[in-house]
């Protein structure tokens, strides 16, 4: 089957929260279908490998197959948390949308939400 | 509120997910559990890990303060309704001053003309006494500088605040206690539940979770136009619970509002701030969603069923606060052709003349700055382009506050020093609290509650 690469930002969406100095990143399918398709390929080799300039100590995937959803907790990511980071963004809030830009390969024909907001 | 073995559901409303949540909120919740109806409870979380040593703070300076500022904007307009009509109000908005925060809302009742309402403190999260500090000392071993030490709270759980309940409390006000054992509370007090009754106080401990951050599960932090629409975002109704005797709970939010409440908004808040979803620990119960289900029963109307819960850990986490110098961060701005050039020759010319005395982090806003770090290796891999309209952001910590007033002096230098065309400095400098967490064991560290009377 053909396949098309796109970013994960057009069949998954994603929220970040922070607990100290580690930043968690739940992934949600749009479509349960294509929770398969994540858990493939959304892997915590390439996470790590996305978010590496942030120098993660420790990075964890935990599946929740119910909620087509993934938890990603990244250790040691934000420069010390709410308390010592210098960043702008002292929680990582913007750090889901940096997850959105990875890119996974879909059958060619699969909905994407860009499409649908064409079709609008 | 109905007290003890109830098989009538609960409806617990949120008034308030952080410390400076919009006061306009409230109303329209308490509105909506009136025309719902039945047992309810309104719950305020105003207080996050930094919020409180803040506050701490504030009462060192003035001991009649350290409470929420917002208190009285937020209660104002909705207590005459919820003493009126049952509707519990529970409220960490006690923060570093409990006692001092009850006495405001007597005043204030006083003021609207009402009967003195009973009101309940619930104490024993503040570890800042030479004792607390022991125990502290005890948790940090070699790590714990009594010269620098600002203030220690320890997490506290549910079960003091629905003593209280039961107790004839109309309002509780807490300091530090876990966020979702503000909705658990109330919960307990309505049904009964014991102390090991796990499936229960998981399942309302994740109700408390999904409302304890105010609009997040009701469509705020959730908009993203095209891909995730919300309707009416500038009125976004806050979130109601409505909560079963067996845990699970529905989820919906105040009527004749804007936001929206679906099986989206519901995960994302479910797995926020959330590390092993098999193990989520307060300090009433380990709440395991691995088999949770979301389901839309309607609209803005989801229900969330399969949490499972195991026995509580025998610890509670502290936070401990300590005095980490300063922090200062300085901004200005470059606009039109060349305008990205001559934000990264500024740049050059902070880290050649500051570079030696302190470590600065950098921004170029517009080019690269949130998802940077600070240590600049994200930015040092961003190409130069030919951005038009550039904020370069330059941040620095450090214990001596003569070097951040350095810092906070070369930016506005570069007004007349700098490159062409550099407008809008600004400057700002704040102490820095540097946190530490530690668990103690939980029968070193007993929370209780008693009544206020007005003084």
């Amino acid at each position: 089957m053909n396949q098309i690469e796109v970013p994960l930002r057009e069949i998954a969406h994603a929220r970040t929260g922070d607990k100290g100095n580690c930043t968690n990143i739940g992934l949600f399918a749009y479509d349960a279908r294509h929770y398969d398709l994540l858990v493939e390929q959304v892997t915590v080799a390439r996470v790590a490998a996305h978010f590496a300039y942030r120098r993660p100590t420790h990075v964890v995937r935990y599946l929740l197959p119910k909620l087509a959803a993934m938890n990603f907790v990244l250790d040691d990511v934000l420069d010390g948390g709410v308390n010592d980071s210098l960043n702008l963004d002292l929680h990582g809030k913007a750090l889901s949308f940096h997850l959105l830009t990875m890119t996974v390969k879909v059958p060619a024909g699969t909905a994407l939400r860009r499409a649908k907001k064409e079709t609008r | 509120m109905q007290i003890g073995k109830n098989t009538e559901s609960l409806a617990v409303g949120c008034g308030a997910g952080f410390s400076g949540d919009r006061v306009d909120a409230p109303p329209a919740v308490v509105r909506t559990l009136i025309e719902r109806g039945g047992p309810s409870a309104i719950i305020f979380e105003m207080l996050a890990e930094r919020t409180l040593a803040l506050a701490q703070l504030a009462r060192k300076a003035n001991p009649d303060l350290g409470y929420e500022v917002l208190l009285d904007m937020e209660l104002r307009p909705i207590l005459a309704d919820c003493l009126a009509n049952g509707i519990t109000i529970v409220g960490n908005f006690g923060a570093a001053n409990p006692r001092a925060a009850a006495q405001m809302i007597l005043r204030l009742a006083r003021e609207l003309g009402l009967a003195s309402p009973r009101i309940a403190v619930v104490e024993g999260d503040d570890l800042s006494s030479a004792e607390g500090r022991r125990l502290i000392r005890e948790c940090l071993p070699g790590q714990f500088d009594d010269r620098r030490f600002v203030c220690a709270n320890v997490y506290q759980g549910a079960f003091s605040i629905a003593a209280a309940i039961k107790a004839g409390a109309q309002v509780v006000v807490t300091g530090r206690v876990a966020d979702p054992s503000l909705t658990l509370a109330p919960a307990i007090a309505h049904f009964g539940w014991r102390e090991t009754d796990w499936d229960q106080l998981a399942g309302a401990t994740m109700a408390g979770h999904l409302l304890e951050c105010g609009a997040q599960v009701s469509g705020g932090y959730f908009a993203d136009p095209g891909y995730k629409d919300v309707p009416g975002l500038e009125d976004v109704g806050f979130p109601i619970a409505e909560i079963a005797a067996d845990g699970s709970c529905i989820v919906t939010k105040a009527s004749a509002t804007g936001g929206l409440v679906d099986a989206r908004t519901v995960k994302e808040q479910l797995l926020y701030e959330i590390h092993d979803p098999a193990a989520y620990l307060t300090p009433d119960v380990v709440a395991d969603i691995t088999d949770a289900q979301v389901e839309e029963l309607g609209p803005n109307t989801v229900r969330l069923s399969g949490v499972r819960g195991h026995p509580r850990t025998p610890t509670l986490k502290t936070n401990v606060f300590s005095d980490g110098g300063w922090i200062g961060e300085a901004e200005i701005s470059y606009a039109g052709p060349g305008a990205e050039a001559r934000a990264r020759l500024a740049m050059d010319v902070l880290r050649k003349r500051l570079g030696r005395e302190l470590e600065l982090r950098f921004d170029l806003i517009g080019v690269c700055s949130v998802l940077g770090d600070d240590g600049n290796r994200l930015l040092a891999a961003t190409a130069a382009g030919a951005a038009t309209d550039v904020r370069l952001r330059v941040a620095a910590k450090h214990d001596d506050v003569s070097r951040i007033d350095r810092l906070l002096r070369e930016v506005p230098a570069l007004w007349t020093g700098g490159p062409a065309g550099g407008g809008g400095a600004k400057v700002s400098k704040r102490q820095r609290l540097s946190l530490q967490s530690c668990l103690v064991p939980r029968e070193r560290v007993p929370a209780s509650f008693s009544f206020i009377e007005q003084t």
